[in-house]
């Protein structure tokens, strides 16, 4: 052996045992942690929440069905005026429609397909999506029929993978997004600078959602490395992180008081997180609940969990008590996306049977 | 074994957990003692063991799971769609009928995720059979399928149909019931793999989703410190809920239903006209909000508006338009920056400022010293003393003034309106204007800017 190779090989040996020395480290660090969290753990959800009051029965149906993508729908948001939403789609179609009469008020085709994400302004003005271009891009709204929408339209993220969803904050002109390259990010909008980005997932990043929190300086995504991770927006680190899953996270989404974060998974459990307690401290689970759950959102007091899965079903979740108050048959293929609407009246789902539907 | 044009990349099998619980339920299912009741099935002059009817597989999975039939009957027709129980009698159609259609259990080696992804030249082989035994009637989309195919792999084309004549010989010399069983095996396996235009696919996938690096030196850092920080006993947490829970529970419309109706259901926008962001006479739950917590009054436009007067009276207003000021820097544009640190900073923090904010002496320091190179969180510390201060001394002192205990007295509870019995008498569902086409709200105050953005109604 040339001493050259010699040095190679003792190079490689040291790589292999510091890789393996750090596996193990993290491993029992990992394992501390697990112990810190679970001396506090001093009662289950379920025990607690025995003397409240049963929810009585729920009816809930199809009040609109929106018809008119082509293709699968991805992804959907809802205006802040509580009726308008904007879906995407696999064909590259972005609709934005006036559900309550049904009226589509704007669409735009992107230049790719599979566009995974989308999202109204707090303003009402503008929407942003991307997908398979690994791009962000906002376009604003117009009603003026000479002017074509594309025209408009501002690149803002740009990532090295598909871009899986996107957020403003609280004004129109910020944007966080989470992307297949394993990165969240922040940008803005007018300059398409990047703010600030956090790196720690090992995976695709598939979900983001913001704290609504007082002081609004954190949010919590999910990836396929089957971790959420609380991060702080200001300093790119993250603040929390929970690995209980034993699968995809596709979806998270905060309890409305801040304190909690619910997360759907392939697994085909959803999960409730604490962040003060530092634990999961609920599973959703039914045996019967075989198919994984693509997107969540909570209803106004935060008492219901409404999940949408890929065996086309909607299961509707007690939070408090763990039980399962409700299963909504309807959509024709996987819903694909979920969100109540802003004042809790409805709720609206996407599938990839090209329709949405709100119940309420 | 060439891959094909067929669904993009996927996930490997491992990583559908969805087909190994399905897998699990149907070992089950043919438990001899707990599984559902096998029988004989006679098709014509053929004899077939081990089937079962499509009612039995429902009532069994309705005692399994404890569901109701409708969750039953839905959980059965999604093992038939993945072909993990196929129909002996027309299995062109994947579904499950709850009545005697008589079904079996498809074979392991057939499993969709045994045999995945579902390889061109097996499909070639399969379609060479059926067009050799049936003499040329393939269906349509398997006659298109059938070409594609001859034309890609033509290299291989002898071999393709050496192995069809070979695996039909085989077969002749099986038993009729054998036979006819394979049969049905293979064509459902195919059915699943290559479905039919207009069937759904159930094995499509979204875009390929990546497999996991892990990353021990972050876990590491997290970990550590994670170590260090102060939790609180679950106890606490989720009393926390409970007390939330039940608090807004009269305020969420799902739950509770909402006054005079909702929209949604009744078909009347009455409850949106009635709630809009600024409106003259709030209601009486929406007055209760504000005194949940200091968030809720500050996200209502018209709360804000009432606490702002409030202030006024207090001569203390200065503090609620300097929050929204830092709330603007917070979110606004990055070039506006150094322009609104200015702004603020002139008319809030500089000594003699018309609208001084009364900060501590050790927070101004430390804010004064970092204007000197502003970036868009320079305010945050000043920023959070006075929202603190605000919460934690006006915001009650508020809430039990008589201004808000005479708004609430004031604020009426909408009466029920039933929805229509007649729905030709609907009435029309007009169309609210849209954001987009409103102007944006002007605002008076130099650096403050509009505070929840949500349009004028």
């Amino acid at each position: 052996m040339s001493p050259r190779h010699r040095q190679m090989a003792t190079e490689a040996l040291h790589e292999n045992e510091t890789l393996a020395s750090l596996k193990s480290e993290a491993e029992s660090l990992k394992g501390k942690l697990e112990e810190e969290r679970a001396k506090l753990h001093d009662v289950e959800l379920h025990q607690v929440a025995e003397r409240v009051e049963a929810l009585g029965q729920f009816v809930m149906k199809t009040r609109r069905t929106l018809k008119g993508h082509g293709n699968k729908v991805l992804c959907m948001d809802w205006c802040k005026d509580k009726r308008r939403i904007v879906s995407s789609s696999q064909d590259g179609k972005v609709i934005v429609w006036d559900s309550f009469t049904t009226n589509k008020e704007h669409a735009v085709t992107m230049p790719c397909t599979w566009v995974m994400a989308c999202a109204y302004a707090p303003s009402g003005c503008a929407i942003a999506c991307g997908g398979l271009d690994n791009k962000c891009s906002v376009y604003p709204l117009t009603f003026d029929k000479n002017e074509n929408m594309a025209a408009k339209k501002k690149s803002v993220a740009m990532h090295t993978n598909y871009l899986s969803a996107c957020s403003f904050t609280n004004s129109d002109m910020q944007i966080l997004t989470a992307s297949g390259d394993g990165t969240c990010a922040l940008w803005d909008v007018e300059s398409g600078q990047l703010l600030q980005s956090f790196h720690g997932h090992g995976a695709d990043v598939l979900c983001l959602d913001l704290a609504p929190s007082e002081t609004g300086n954190t949010f919590v995504s999910g990836g396929c490395d089957k971790k959420a991770m609380v991060w702080d927006m200001r300093s790119g680190q993250c603040v929390q992180a929970f690995e209980t899953h034993e699968s995809d996270i596709n979806s998270v989404r905060y309890y409305p008081s801040g304190d909690a974060f619910a997360s759907g998974s392939d697994d085909a459990t959803c999960r409730l997180y604490d962040l003060r307690a530092d634990r999961e401290v609920a599973i959703y689970s039914k045996e019967s609940i075989i198919f994984g759950a693509s997107s969540v959102d909570f209803s106004l007091s935060g008492r219901l969990l409404f999940a949408g899965y890929n065996d086309y079903t909607i299961n509707v979740w007690d939070v408090l008590k763990g039980s399962r108050v409700s299963i909504l048959f309807g959509h024709e293929n996987r819903v694909s996306t979920l969100r109540v609407s802003p004042d809790g009246t409805a709720f609206c789902s996407g599938s990839w049977d090209h329709t949405l539907r709100v119940w309420a | 074994m060439a891959a094909g044009p067929a669904p993009p990349p996927g996930r490997p099998r491992a990583q559908m957990p969805h087909l190994r619980k399905m897998e699990r339920v149907v070992v089950s299912m043919q438990d001899p003692d707990q599984g559902v009741k096998m029988r004989s099935q006679r098709l014509l002059v053929t004899v077939i063991p081990h089937a079962v009817t499509g009612s039995d597989v429902v009532q069994w999975l309705t005692q399994k799971f404890c569901v109701s039939e409708e969750e039953a009957r839905h959980l059965g027709a999604v093992l038939v769609q993945h072909g993990y129980i196929y129909p002996l009698r027309d299995p062109r159609s994947l579904v499950l009928r709850p009545d005697e259609t008589p079904y079996r259990f498809q074979t392991p080696y057939f499993w969709t995720s045994t045999l995945w992804p579902a390889a061109e030249l097996d499909y070639a082989i399969y379609l060479a059979k059926k067009n050799i035994r049936k003499q040329g009637t393939l269906v349509d989309y398997e006659k298109e399928y059938y070409d594609r195919l001859h034309t890609k792999i033509n290299h291989a084309w002898d071999l393709v149909l050496m192995q069809a004549r070979e695996q039909l010989r085989a077969a002749k010399q099986r038993r009729k019931g054998d036979r006819l069983v394979i049969a049905c095996q293979e064509q459902t396996y195919w059915l699943v793999n290559r479905p039919p235009p207009g069937a759904p696919s159930v094995l499509e996938q979204s875009p390929g989703r990546g497999s996991c690096a892990a990353s021990h030196v972050h876990m590491i850092e997290y970990c550590r410190r994670a170590l260090g920080r102060t939790r609180v006993k679950s106890s606490v947490c989720l009393e926390a809920y409970l007390s939330f829970c039940s608090q807004r529970g009269p305020h969420d419309p799902l739950v509770s239903g909402c006054l005079p109706s909702n929209p949604w259901i009744s078909d009347n926008d009455a409850y949106w006209v009635m709630n809009a962001p600024t409106v003259v006479a709030p209601t009486k739950l929406r007055v209760e909000r504000w005194g949940f917590s200091f968030r809720e009054l500050l996200e209502d436009p018209v709360g804000r508006a009432h606490f702002m007067d409030f202030l006024g009276k207090e001569f203390s207003g200065e503090n609620l338009s300097f929050w929204e000021a830092c709330e603007e820097l917070r979110y606004g544009a990055q070039a506006q920056v150094p322009t609104l640190v200015d702004a603020v900073y002139q008319q809030f923090l500089a000594p003699g400022a018309a609208r001084w904010v009364n900060i501590d002496s050790r927070t101004m320091e430390r804010t004064l010293e970092g204007l000197r190179q502003p970036h868009r969180y320079v305010l945050d510390d000043a920023q959070l003393h006075i929202y603190m201060l605000m919460k934690k001394d006006s915001y009650p002192r508020f809430l039990k003034s008589d201004m808000y205990k005479g708004l609430l007295a004031e604020a009426g509870i909408p009466l029920e309106t039933k929805k229509r019995v007649f729905p030709f008498s609907r009435r029309p569902r007009h169309s609210g204007p849209s954001p987009a086409l409103l102007p944006a709200p002007v605002e008076p105050t130099a650096a403050g800017g509009p505070g929840g953005g949500d349009g004028v109604a």
